[in-house]
């Protein structure tokens, strides 16, 4: 049968299917089992209201029993049983033998780098495109444009910034933009400017930014040995200082080094084989499509922050700064949050663009990925179930947290 | 907004700029790939696509006309004469800058110049391409004379790579396949799904029965739960129960994995409708799927609009699930994301190829994005902020 007429069939049976059984399930209640009629009249109705709410979820609830909650406890079960001793239970066999891979410590490395950078791009590019076309009349264009990649897939976009990395020996001309814009810096003023002083720069605000948040973490610690008064989560505030200490440090370090690297001048670059490096590069295109998505919500915020709160900033003769730092930054930060943690979760399911780009080839790769290898290339469906666990585990702070959130929100 | 008070803000040409700034910085990529994919194989490798509205300069492999046809008797020896350009497709407006008759040295001359060929043959040719080629008998014989030529070429686009993507049938390069295929996967996909969550949210939105809160309370947590988790266990489960890979197993996944958003957008969405209208229907006598039908779901149009926008960019742009629950051994069944990382394995190099491959899988959800943006935008919001 063509898959064309097989599709159509497929939409009439799963469509007329569920209308059927919706419609004939509720007749049956109504009709036969539970009638309105007869001396139970009253009774049966009762009853038929407490049943109906089943009949109208049993699709959707056996659905996402079968294809969501069953899968997380069979891989958890798949990850402790080996497949080629017919699933025998190995105990914790499996993720010690992924533990001691280095390409898994790789892909972990590889994650936790996408996690911190991704995220804070697409937030900081969001916020400021939402902040910017909010005052301009063709903003709405300009938004519509910015947030046209969401529209493309993670493939097209690799193929799309494939042709921006592309490579051609030294003595042809470079078709793509990194490499032809790379080939103008000849170890020049210019270049100093740009390829040191710029980095450099940003990485100075970048160690200033983490250190501020740190501050704020540990501030109130502080504040509560003075006073005397109780400052919560105390494991978490160290945690997140400790975190940007070493961030600082680490950016301080990049700094010196930047200052001190030489770089290959005039030499076309294979941008993508760069190991670490090509980390970012991958980032790149992520950060591209999320942007729009975090611009959308914020934008939305923004638009939402009743206008009296920055009357009265204005006419206390508060700056446009101040205004977006003080007065629409703490407004908007519940939704911050939200499109940081959104972005998050796309970001730990990565797979498509390292598939596609560089297949995990030269440092790159991601634990989806890392699990895919392992799933369909080596067959190992243990360290590969393993894998999908740990991609789990990383996943349920947030899981726990909008679980948490929503049912706040019911009550 | 920060001008209520009165003060124009000085800053506001610095605002467009950036803007505008921003706005080319994230077009340019995209316009990247839509030009290339009108340019030819020769064109890519020899310049960069920012490049294509400018001439370019190429250096071609041109040949005299046949002597056999062509030569004239003069004085002791023969003439072919013409226009180099002749049968060739470089049209006949190129200006040639320079030109040579040896491979190792391809601009030996100016436009104008005579080519000493040895033994009193000779070539001269000019810049508009007219030659003439003088030599004894055996000189002017057998072929045409090979000359090469640097031209610079105008800009000039191309259909041609669009007709070998969708129209030649060639085995790798076509994509017409690929492109049905994806559309057979991703309309059921969409619909489906709608159907099944549109009942349940209605059921967690306006009936009331114990346990609800729990079950929205699992709704929001199957949202995140990664589908990688999802592969091995329900492969396994295709193959035992005998749907194997194929279109119904991708068309199932697709409905289980997108459920929990469908639900819980549509529910957040019928909540807010009013309770009177509900009440009312249910005073007057109608039953509770009557309800549904001609009231819920008429009413709630924008909230499913949203869905299936979503779910149709996600499954039309997952390469993913179709890897592990459609596309089989024989590779009949392949949709186009796949395709296109195949292509970047096979044909790496060859971007007229790749380039348009790659536009004509992201040409139709573009065009849903544009025509739906609306949707897609309140869908969004309704998802993530309250």
């Amino acid at each position: 049968m063509h898959p064309a007429i097989q599709g159509l069939l497929t939409i009439i049976i799963g469509v007329g299917g569920c209308i059927g059984y919706f419609y004939l399930s509720n007749q049956l209640l109504d009709r036969v089992l539970f009638p309105a009629r007869g001396p139970n009249a009253g009774r049966n109705i009762n009853r038929a209201n407490i049943v109906r709410p089943w009949l109208f979820l049993f699709p959707a609830l056996f659905a996402l029993g079968l294809y969501l909650a069953y899968p997380v406890v069979e891989t958890l079960r798949l990850s402790l049983t080996d497949r080629t001793q017919d699933g025998a239970f190995v105990g914790l066999a499996n993720y010690s033998q992924m533990f001691s891979e280095p390409k898994f410590w790789e892909a972990m490395r590889n994650n936790m780098l996408w996690l911190i950078v991704v995220p804070a791009a697409s937030t900081a590019f969001g916020l400021l495109a939402a902040q910017l076309t909010d005052r301009i009349k063709w903003g709405s264009l300009a938004k519509s444009l910015i947030f046209m990649p969401m529209a493309i897939s993670f493939v097209g976009a690799s193929v799309i910034f494939k042709l921006i990395y592309d490579t051609r020996p030294e003595d042809q001309a470079q078709i793509g933009v990194l490499n032809a814009i790379w080939l103008q810096f000849e170890g020049g003023a210019g270049s100093f400017l740009f390829l040191k002083l710029l980095p450099i720069l940003i990485l100075l605000c970048f160690a200033g930014i983490v250190a501020y948040v740190g501050w704020i973490f540990v501030q109130p610690i502080m504040n509560s040995r003075e006073k005397g008064g109780g400052a919560g989560f105390v494991p978490l505030r160290v945690l997140v200082a400790a975190a940007s200490v070493y961030l600082v440090v680490l950016s301080l370090i990049s700094v010196v080094e930047t200052l001190f690297a030489s770089l290959p001048y005039g030499v076309p670059q294979q941008w993508l084989t760069i190991p670490f490096w090509n980390n970012f590069f991958l980032m790149v295109v992520l950060i591209w499509i999320q942007t729009g998505f975090a611009m959308v919500i914020l934008s939305a915020a923004l638009r939402g922050i009743p206008e009296e709160t920055i009357e009265a900033a204005i006419v206390d003769g508060a700056n446009p700064l101040q205004i977006f730092f003080k007065i629409k930054l703490p407004q908007i930060m519940g939704t911050i949050v939200v499109v940081w943690t959104t972005i998050t979760l796309v970001v730990l399911k990565i797979f498509d663009i390292v598939f596609a780009m560089t297949n995990g080839q030269w440092e790159t790769q991601v634990l989806a990925n890392y699990m895919y290898d392992k799933l369909f290339r080596t067959n190992d469906w243990g360290v590969g179930s393993a894998s999908a666990i740990v991609i789990m585990v990383l996943v349920s702070p947030i899981l726990i947290w909008n679980v948490y959130n929503a049912r706040k929100e019911m009550r | 907004m920060d001008n209520i008070a009165g003060t124009k803000s000085s800053l506001t040409w610095a605002v467009h700029i950036s803007v505008a700034l921003l706005v080319a910085l994230w077009l340019f990529p995209t316009v990247g790939l839509f030009v290339s994919s009108f340019r030819t194989a020769d064109q890519i490798s020899s310049s960069g696509w920012w490049a294509s509205i400018f001439p370019t300069e190429q250096n071609v492999v041109l040949r005299a006309a046949d002597p056999e046809d062509n030569r004239v008797a003069d004085g002791d020896g023969f003439v072919v004469s013409g226009n180099i350009f002749d049968d060739s497709d470089h049209g006949t407006q190129t200006d040639i800058r320079a030109w040579g008759t040896s491979s190792r040295d391809v601009a030996a001359y100016e436009p104008g110049e005579t080519a000493d060929l040895g033994e009193g043959e000779s070539l001269t040719l000019m810049a508009d391409g007219g030659y003439e080629w003088r030599g004894d008998d055996d000189q002017i014989s057998g072929r045409g004379q090979r000359v090469f030529v640097s031209i610079t070429a105008p800009p000039d686009f191309t259909l041609e790579n669009y007709r070998q993507v969708l129209l030649s049938g060639d085995a790798t390069d076509s994509m017409a396949k690929a492109f049905f295929n994806t559309l057979t996967v991703t309309i059921p996909a969409t619909i489906i799904p709608i159907v099944v969550a549109a009942f349940a949210a209605y059921a967690l939105a306006w009936m009331d029965f114990p346990g609800r809160a729990l079950l929205i309370a699992c709704v929001v947590g199957l949202l995140v739960v990664p589908l990688q988790l999802a592969l091995i266990p329900l492969l396994r489960l295709h193959l035992g129960i005998g749907i194997g890979k194929g279109y119904l197993g991708v068309w199932l996944a697709h409905t289980g994995f997108g459920l929990p958003l469908a639900v819980y957008l549509l529910r957040n969405y019928m909540v807010g409708l009013p309770r009177d209208i509900i009440e009312n229907a249910r005073v007057d006598g109608a039953t509770e799927f009557q309800i549904f039908t001609k009231i819920i779901l008429p009413l709630s149009f924008p909230a499913l609009a949203s869905f299936a926008i979503f779910q149709f960019l996600w499954t039309w742009n997952d390469l993913l699930v179709a890897k592990v629950f459609l596309i089989d051994a024989t590779g009949q069944t392949t949709v186009m994301t796949a395709q296109i990382v195949e292509l970047l394995g096979t044909r790496g190099g060859n971007w007229e190829i790749l380039a348009t491959a790659a536009f004509v899988s992201i040409a139709v959800p573009l065009a849903v994005f544009f025509a739906m943006q609306k949707y897609l935008v309140r869908g969004l919001l309704a998802g993530s902020v309250k």
